[in-house]
């Protein structure tokens, strides 16, 4: 692991704020020319153990989400490849097991794509996708992904805060907590024809948990859109719990007073928590939490308490018993 | 078909899956975790030999295939390998060889001690495999052999334990194990009639 203060980036990494300004309006007309210099300077692109940024090979489309890197939110582990990431996926949508939403996820159309917002709101309504992140500013995050099965992975994430956007829609004095839906649509993903989850696939977060700014809603990853097998195309990443709270192609957000049902909770409950904060000490109770494969590694790992993310979310659970909120 | 003939036949049969998994790691690279790919594999595989090793009597029994039965003792001694080839793995990249760890797994994960318990088993019946064993142990060996039906369930209860959601190949395998049992028990009660 490399040990890496934060930085103060050199000046030809940092955007230039005339180009940064002028990101969305770029993004929306799709020329990345104009972005060729910035890019240069981009952190990411230079980062290493990052795989370079390929040409369009699995139907990924070419708008190129060359975003800043915040660096006040980068892992100084190295980041996982971009094939691992991409072709070892849980989304059962597609077939359950982890080479299927490569292999199958291809008839999902993440275009055109709109959100519903309601609930304890003041402005509900259904946006379109590019409506929706069009007034924020898309940040690369270079967060630790850990799943409950004891693996984990270094994603290099494109999003937008979710705290931001849920302000723009006015929770109101009633919401308490944040609901999550997957789409349902056999034609596009044909795993929904077995009940193995009960559809559509649904998660949840505390309100001040959505509202700490580790809370993302990813729209693409390595400088790219979100490929279809990691929830395009936009999904919550939420790096202090484990990943599957971090529910993919999201199609409804909605405030509510109560803590809302969430899918793998309702199918075992003795086994999978509402909150699923990464916890060494609290073993899911067939198998220790304690350690963690590192995809690409052979040996296993100790895992963090909060995943490594204790500095800015502990406090969010103080006086919390979190085995039995686990 | 000689009987050395169809030996070798069934001997390179129980190593397809295993040079499968080695081609594939040779042509596709390891992949992003070769160590599951390695568990998943050599598991699913000793089962499945298991349970075709289970076969082998009922087979002869109601198809009349008497051919089969040399090759029960070859694949119960696959079962055994790819058995032991998952234990291998699972304590050396999982648990580092930490004995104290893997110890502390078997004692507390319900799932690893079915698994521990059904090495175990296959285990005693690897070593008492060989002629010499037959002979020297009579009748008890009879007796002993009959736990590779204990082993049956133990690998079929290990695998249901692991599931996190997709029970069907757990359920299957449960199938085949009952439909293997069932018929024994089913002639056993019209030996016992008759």
């Amino acid at each position: 692991m490399r040990k890496k203060d934060l930085p103060s980036l050199p000046s030809s990494e940092i955007t230039d704020e005339a180009v940064f300004l002028n990101r969305r309006e770029i993004l929306r007309l799709g020329t990345t020319a104009a972005l060729g210099a910035a890019l240069a300077g981009c952190p990411a692109a230079e980062e290493a153990d990052a795989e370079p940024v390929r040409p369009d090979t699995s139907g990924l489309r070419a708008l190129d989400f060359a975003s800043p890197e915040n660096p006040a939110y980068r892992a100084e582990d190295p980041v996982s490849s971009f094939e691992d990431a991409t072709t070892y996926n849980n989304f059962y949508e597609f077939g359950t097991g982890k080479r299927d939403p490569r292999k199958n996820a291809h008839t999902l159309r993440p275009e055109p794509w709109s959100v519903v917002i309601d609930g304890e709101v003041g402005k509900p309504g259904r946006v379109g996708l590019e409506e929706l992140i069009a007034p924020a500013v898309l940040e690369e995050r270079i967060y630790r992904f850990r799943c409950v099965e004891a693996w984990s992975m270094v994603v290099p994430w494109v999003g937008l805060s979710l705290g931001d956007l849920l302000r723009r829609f006015e929770p109101t004095r009633k919401a308490k907590y944040v609901a999550f839906e997957t789409l349902v649509d056999v034609e596009q993903m044909p795993g929904q024809r077995r009940r193995v989850i009960d559809w559509p696939y649904r998660e949840g977060l505390r309100l001040d948990e959505a509202m700490n700014p580790l809370s993302i809603l990813a729209v693409g990853m390595y400088g790219r859109v979100l490929p279809n097998q990691n929830g395009a195309p936009i999904r919550l990443v939420v790096p202090w719990k484990y990943g599957f709270k971090s529910i993919k192609s999201i199609v409804r957000i909605t405030l509510t007073e109560r803590q809302p049902p969430t899918s793998w909770n309702m199918l075992q409950p003795s086994e999978y928590g509402f909150y699923a904060n990464v916890n060494p000490e609290v073993s899911h109770p067939r198998w220790s939490q304690a350690r963690e494969r590192r995809l690409g590694n052979f040996r296993k790992q100790p895992t963090l308490p909060f995943n490594g993310y204790g500095e800015q979310v502990a406090s969010l659970y103080t006086g919390m018993d979190l085995r039995r909120f686990f | 078909m000689t009987r050395f003939r169809l030996q070798a036949i069934t001997i390179v049969v129980t190593l397809l899956p295993a040079l499968g998994l080695g081609l594939r790691f040779a042509t596709e690279g390891p992949g992003p975790n070769p160590v599951e790919d390695l568990t998943h594999v050599t598991g699913e595989w000793a089962l499945r030999f298991l349970l075709l090793s289970l076969a082998v009597t009922p087979a002869r029994r109601f198809l009349g295939w008497q051919w089969a039965q040399p090759l029960r003792r070859t694949l119960g001694l696959a079962a055994f390998g790819y058995a032991a080839a998952h234990l291998a793995t699972w304590s050396i990249f999982d648990l580092g060889l930490d004995l104290e760890a893997i110890l502390a797994d078997v004692l507390e994960r319900p799932y690893v001690t079915a698994g521990m318990a059904a090495f175990a088993i296959l285990l005693a019946l690897a070593v008492t495999s060989t002629r010499s064993s037959i002979k020297r142990l009579g009748a008890r060996w009879v007796s002993l052999h009959r736990a590779v039906y204990a082993a049956g369930a133990l690998a079929v209860l290990h695998h249901f334990w692991l599931v996190k959601a997709d029970y069907r190949p757990a359920i299957v395998h449960g199938a085949l194990l009952a439909g293997l049992l069932g018929a024994r028990f089913v002639w056993m009660r019209r030996a016992r009639a008759a």
